[in-house]
């Protein structure tokens, strides 16, 4: 392969300590090696339980890995997330790594269609070009026109989670983690993100992620990425 | 990009009693900071010991002014800090009794510090406080009504028209929310969410609810004891907190 | 003159003390100056500020007018007047053009005041800012800093509640540009005669303590909006009695039926004027 490297997991582990549970420590993932390279996407698979998910919070950061690095290539130079500054972290976030997960968290009273457009206009789009790229992206996904300018924590299941799929998409990103954007989607539906990350990567994004559904994990994947459970230690 | 303001080792002790103890800290422009932790943690006192209300009793605070130059505050003549209160910065306080006049107009309420900097025309005047009293939902025609006679929320949504009138570049804010309905709460905060995007204000904002930091904030302190025991990503600390009063705190709160 | 008494009532150190206040009021135009205020055989409210003021000034070739609202007749005007006759000896007049000293409450003479005469006012609160902010240790900084947004709250108030600058008297001033300064509660028609006066003007204020001074030839500008700019006054009638309809005029009842009629409120003034009108 010779696509450039975007990220590259070294000796990752991740361990909690839960000091009120009478210190008990839990090891999620340790040692792990993993590489992603532009335009592939690589998807984690595993029983529940062998860290997927935690793997993704650790690459965005979310959560703060015990021992390792994680580098992500952040505008052609390379940058150690386990390391880097708070700031550096939000602007690796803003420009070079995507996140989309089963949930969507919403804020009180925005419109459906500036929570999707909100990345793109923080990225310094116009208000009116965010939401033109928001508009298409909803339309793509089969999100009815008529919730749009609703908030969408009354929407259903599925409704949030192709908002949260377009909020995640609206920004071409270098890197993208996805953990089960399409839990809830029908085949329809599922079918538009298989599409929207093939257009994705043919631009050059690198994918990283979780797909429960075998037949929307065929459908995205150049490469497995197979995880087992640790042992509590 | 390069810092707004550099809190640097600040301390405050209350003669032997420890406010808040050697806490540093950057703050970017555009960014929201929140100060997160339980009543005495030492929060309102580093806020007031930034925003040079209180006097340090040891460490550093440069705020970098809208003309690059770099200002330490520590050496500040009364007189320069409170222009700096007046034309560059705002303080939000807990309870808008304490940050409003309450005894004139919603309308002069807004206006008091354009003509603070000099503004002295009545239409202009009135035309910016009804826009702003519209920015936060309160109706232009009540701009001539005494804010006595606001409910809670309309008072605190007042203080913080007031408070971003004249477009300050740095925002303190001491528990805005605290002491409000939760219903009232949420539109102040979205209401705060807007404007800190809007107007691109930097902003410091004490709270003991980790649920408004998820909200507004990008970073969070978490003090305990007047001292910084975790720092970072407001997500980090929330969904991966390390120390054991930050678990503590997010447990005692998200497990609802 | 009662022999009794020191000339002109209080001891030459009070006097002393009060001139080192004035020569510093003089010194910083519209400036609040601290002094040792004395209980004076008067009420605080009857003028015990301007009644100290005029005592440290007087001296034996001193000719006195003291006046209140504008008229030398009422109670106020005429007991300071004897009060002064009494313990200092000094000539009395009603007449402006007399006068070399003139204590006044809440007016300025209508006649032009000289470079020899000195008006001293009466003021019952010196501080412009009190009603806005009622801590004196911080309207002290907001002097010193020349911070004066807040009076501009109070004339916003005005235009918002009627349509216009409803303030019509103890109207504030800024004097020489820098201190924002209360020109005691004359009427604001007054104001324009504060400005560039060729007399000294002198402000004491017994109860508070302070006393203040606008030196001859001395910028003062009444404060306003650019859309609302200053105003004085205005009379649809004339003064009845002399038929002056330039000068501050009182309404007055003459009657149990309720008839009007408006007369100047400058006694003096008013007598001129017929005087000069029958001559």
């Amino acid at each position: 392969m010779t696509s450039a490297l975007m990220l590259e997991l070294r000796d990752l582990s991740k361990s909690f300590q839960l000091h009120h549970q009478h210190g008990a420590r839990l090891n999620v993932l340790r040692g792990l090696d993993l590489r992603l390279h532009a335009g592939e996407c690589v998807v984690l698979s595993g029983p529940s339980g062998a860290g997927k998910s935690t793997l993704l919070r650790v690459i965005y950061a979310n959560y703060r890995p015990t021992f390792g690095a994680v580098h992500v290539r952040h505008d052609d130079r390379w940058l150690d997330l386990a390391k880097a500054t708070s700031h550096e972290v939000l602007d690796v976030r803003r420009r070079t790594l995507g996140y989309v997960s089963q949930f969507l968290r919403v804020i009180p009273r925005v419109p459906t269609l500036d929570i999707v457009a909100e990345p793109a206009v923080q990225m310094g789009a116009s208000t009116e070009n965010a939401r033109q790229r928001a508009s298409d992206l909803l339309h793509r996904l089969n999100v009815p026109e008529r919730l749009w300018q609703l908030p969408p924590g009354t929407f259903s299941g599925g409704e949030q989670q192709r908002v949260n799929i377009a909020r995640g998409l609206i920004v071409p990103r270098p890197v993208l983690l996805l953990d089960e954007p399409t839990a809830s989607l029908d085949a329809d539906n599922r079918a538009v993100v298989a599409e929207l990350l093939a257009e994705a990567r043919a631009a050059g994004s690198a994918v990283l992620g979780i797909f429960h559904d075998e037949d929307m994990r065929d459908r995205v994947a150049t490469r497995l990425f197979p995880m087992q459970a640790l042992e509590a230690a | 990009m390069s810092a707004l303001l550099q809190v640097r080792g600040l301390s405050r002790h209350y003669g032997q009693r420890v406010g808040c103890e050697d806490v540093s800290f950057d703050l970017h422009p555009g960014e929201l900071l929140c100060v997160v932790g339980e009543s005495g943690s030492g929060k309102s006192t580093l806020l007031n010991t930034v925003a040079a209300q209180l006097a340090p009793t040891a460490g550093s605070v440069r705020y970098r002014q809208r003309d690059g130059e770099w200002l330490e505050l520590g050496t500040l003549s009364e007189a320069d800090r409170r222009r700096l209160a007046r034309e560059e910065w705002g303080f939000v306080t807990q309870n808008p009794r304490d940050g409003l006049r309450l005894n004139v107009s919603a309308g002069a309420n807004v206006a008091e510090r354009l003509m603070a900097l000099g503004m002295r025309n009545y239409s202009q005047l009135r035309g910016i406080a009804r826009s702003w009293l519209e920015r936060v939902e309160i109706d232009a025609s009540r701009i001539d009504d005494a804010p006595t006679g606001f409910s809670g929320g309309m008072q605190q949504r007042l203080q913080i028209a007031r408070t971003l009138v004249t477009q300050p570049r740095l925002v303190f804010m001491d528990e805005p929310t605290a002491g409000l309905d939760v219903s009232v709460q949420a539109r102040i905060l979205d209401l705060l969410r807007r404007l800190v995007n809007e107007l691109g204000l930097a902003a410091v904002m004490v709270t003991h609810d980790l649920a408004v930091a998820r909200l507004l904030a990008a970073r969070t302190m978490v003090m305990q004891g007047g001292r910084v025991v975790e720092t970072g990503l407001t997500d980090q600390i929330l969904d991966d907190p390390q120390h054991p009063y930050t678990q503590l705190l997010v447990s005692s709160v998200l497990t609802t | 003159m009662t022999p009794s008494y020191n000339f002109a009532f209080l001891d030459e150190d009070t006097k002393r003390m009060l001139r080192r206040a004035l020569l510093k009021a003089v010194a910083i135009p519209g400036y609040q100056v601290p002094f040792g205020s004395r209980e004076m055989p008067l009420p605080y409210g009857w003028g015990t500020g301007g009644i100290q003021v005029t005592a440290a000034l007087l001296g034996p070739d001193d000719v006195l007018k003291v006046i209140d609202q504008g008229a030398d007749d009422t109670t106020n005007a005429v007991n300071i007047r004897r009060f002064f006759a009494r313990v200092a000896g000094v000539a009395t007049t009603e007449h402006t053009a007399d006068a070399t000293l003139i204590q006044t409450r809440h007016r300025i003479p209508e006649t032009s005041l000289r470079e020899d005469q000195i008006l001293v006012f009466q003021v019952p609160e010196p501080e412009p800012l009190r009603t806005l902010e009622p801590r004196e240790a911080e309207t002290r900084t907001l002097h010193a800093l020349a911070d004066y947004g807040l009076m501009h709250v109070k004339l916003y108030e005005d235009i918002a509640q009627y349509g216009h600058i409803a303030t019509s008297y103890d109207y504030p001033v800024l004097v020489d540009g820098r201190f924002l300064t209360s020109p005691s509660p004359i009427p604001k028609f007054d104001n324009p005669k504060m400005d560039h006066s060729p007399a000294l003007m002198l402000f004491g204020a017994g109860r508070e303590k302070r006393l203040y001074a606008i030196p001859p030839y001395t910028r003062v500008e009444s404060l306003a909006f650019e859309d609302h700019p200053f105003e004085i006054q205005r009379w649809e009638h004339r003064c009845e009695l002399c038929g002056s309809g330039e000068s501050y005029l009182d309404e007055v009842v003459v009657d149990d039926r309720g008839t009007r009629m408006f007369v100047c409120s400058d006694t003096d003034f008013c007598g001129q004027r017929r005087a000069e009108a029958q001559a």
